[in-house]
């Protein structure tokens, strides 16, 4: 179910993966105490991320060095590292291994990120049920304090990098930056409008850069063995590695950190095809947020940022969920927006009051009391979502219902003239 | 002092979490002041939720404010053991509706209903990040048990009924 990576998996090939003797015997804890031993400019650091090409892997994609570069660099005022360990977006399964199986690794990583930017406190934010996670979480932080790791003083250098675990109350919501600084606030998790960029304005109107778990998790390793061997890990600029959870219609699910790049058909193979010998109908490549791509598309696909893009989707969170000849469109899209539907935070009219109206047509499409108009109004509500909400969670709700309807749109309307789904064998109204 | 509501050891896990923030940023320790109290009781009752913001020296609509929005909180008791299934998508591709029915069977309740013994309440849960494991099953908000089929769900009720919790 979960296979050792190069990177932040690296430990998994290990027994009791998550002890601190077994990350030090792989030269853990080495990179932050040459950085913090030799001084090593904080801009070198920076430079290293920005040449590495590693991206925000959380779902956005952002730049992580150019992040890092935004925080201001005066002393005067404290600055805060949050990492946003509140994995949520449906299909998603990577870093709550990360967090169990390779913690001192993560807190590696926030250390260097920390020394980066200037920050003495971090805070890990995970979701609420993640118990063991969190626990794991808590007894590697006492083990790297016991060390002299993390706390004051750190390797005797006089600097001061406290990281503490926060555990969430249950939210999709938080995963959004903003919302996960309002959250550590002990608010209601809203996200905020910017800008201010939380890199001015973030934690308690502090300077604050939040990254995601793999981002983090994956710095110790980049700076270890150089930014070009991450950069072109697979083949030229391929942009590192990332870690890709298989689910759905195969025969394995699968969690596996592989090198960008690698080809959809490879990523189909090492979790044993489709299940039951069907055939690949369509893949959500990213986390249900992102576009859907039918199987054409997927199957000459790479997958790497640019690849999908491309194509007319992203690469996310890299949960790539897989759907078999057997889906009926129809339901699979009212499964996505009951979710997005409970997950809607409120705080923007369109999104609050769109992503129901669109659930509950889908829902009257699925009992056979729609009409082809009502399926054409569904790409028209979505459109006055997207786009018109501080976060981007109103992007997250339109784009599966373009997508879907731009894909399979002869479904949506053969289920209104008939009634019943066009997919053999799928329940009747 | 002592707090009809708050006992030592959970004044002192709060004043833990409390600890991770600035002295002055108590309303950060909040949402997991509430989860600590919610742990033992197994619910906010309003008694609750007064003493824990009474405690951090907030008022009172702070705590409402967060209860109300975020979905681990209870404002009813539940049973002994809350039995969640994963509903989003990609255990939703494997089978959970069946899962759940198969749940409902089990234990003669509907989703949302407490057994009359008091033992299980059944939910649905959103994505619980378990989606290479699907269909998988949050049990008390803690404890991820993953590939549920009809036997695993069988010796997952019977190890929660004879409080041996059988290791995933």
């Amino acid at each position: 179910m979960i296979e050792p990576g190069p990177v932040c998996y690296r430990t998994l090939a290990y027994p009791n993966s998550h002890h601190l003797s077994t990350y030090q015997a792989i030269g853990g804890y080495e990179v932050i105490k040459d950085i913090i031993t030799n001084q090593t400019p904080a801009d070198t650091i920076i430079e290293a991320i920005k040449a590495s090409g590693l991206v925000g892997r959380g779902g956005a994609a952002f730049p992580s060095g150019l992040k890092m570069s935004f925080m201001p660099k005066s002393a005067d005022t404290i600055k805060y590292l949050v990492c946003n360990s509140d994995e949520g977006e449906p299909g998603t399964s990577k870093d709550r291994f990360i967090l169990s199986e390779n913690p001192h690794q993560l807190i590696e990583g926030l250390l260097i990120a920390a020394y980066a930017i200037g920050a003495s406190v971090v805070y890990n934010y995970l979701r609420g049920e993640f118990d063991v996670p969190y626990q794991r979480m808590e007894k590697a932080l006492e083990e790297a304090r016991e060390q002299g790791y993390v706390g004051q003083n750190i390797f005797n250098s006089g600097l001061t990098i406290d990281i503490y675990n926060v555990s969430g109350a249950g939210s999709y919501i938080v995963g959004e930056e903003t919302a996960m600084l309002e959250s550590l606030e002990g608010k209601r998790a809203y996200p905020r409008a910017k800008p201010p960029f939380p890199a001015m304005s973030g934690l308690y109107g502090c300077p604050t850069t939040i990254n995601n778990t793999e981002t983090l998790a994956s710095l110790p390793v980049i700076i270890q063995q150089g930014p070009s061997w991450y950069k072109n890990y697979h083949s030229e600029n391929s942009g590192g590695t990332k870690i890709f959870c298989v689910s759905g219609h195969v025969m394995r699910p699968k969690i596996m950190e592989l090198p960008l790049g690698i080809p959809f058909t490879e990523l189909l193979d090492k979790v044993g095809g489709i299940r039951d010998g069907n055939r690949l109908k369509a893949v959500i490549p990213g986390g249900s947020s992102m576009k859907i791509l039918p199987a054409e598309v997927m199957l000459n696909i790479h997958m790497d940022y640019a690849s999908l893009k491309a194509a007319g989707s992203a690469i996310g969170t890299g949960a790539v969920i897989v759907l078999d000849e057997t889906c009926c469109m129809v339901e699979i899209l009212t499964c996505l927006m009951n979710f997005y539907k409970h997950e809607s935070c409120g705080q923007c009219t369109p999104c609050r009051e769109g992503t129901p109206w669109i659930y509950r047509t889908l829902i009257e499409l699925l009992n056979g009391k729609s009409s082809v108009a009502a399926v054409e109004s569904l790409c028209r509500i979505a459109g006055n979502i997207e786009g018109k909400t501080i976060c981007a969670f109103g992007e997250a709700v339109a784009w599966p219902v373009t997508s879907f309807l731009q894909h399979f749109s002869d479904e949506f309307i053969y289920f209104a003239e008939h009634g019943h789904s066009m997919v053999k064998g799928r329940k009747k109204s | 002092m002592s707090n009809p509501i708050l006992t030592a050891a959970m004044i002192n896990k709060i004043d833990h979490c409390s600890s991770k923030f600035p002295v002055d940023q108590k309303r950060s320790a909040l949402l997991m002041a509430l989860r600590v109290v919610q742990d033992e009781y197994g619910w906010l009752s309003e008694q609750a939720i007064d003493a824990v913001a009474d405690h951090l020296s907030l008022p009172r609509i702070y705590a409402y404010e967060v209860v109300e929005f975020y979905s681990l909180y209870r404002r009813k008791k539940p049973g002994k053991h809350v039995i969640k299934v994963c509903n989003s998508i990609s255990c939703y591709l494997c089978a959970s509706q069946d899962l759940i029915h198969l749940c409902e069977k089990k234990l003669g309740i509907k989703l949302g209903e407490t057994t009359p013994c008091g033992r299980f309440t059944l939910e649905e849960t959103e994505c619980i990040a378990a989606c290479a494991g699907a269909p998988a099953i949050l049990v008390n908000d803690a404890v991820y048990h993953e590939e549920v089929t009809a036997t695993k769900l069988d010796q997952i009720l019977h190890g929660l009924t004879t409080n041996e919790v059988p290791n995933d």
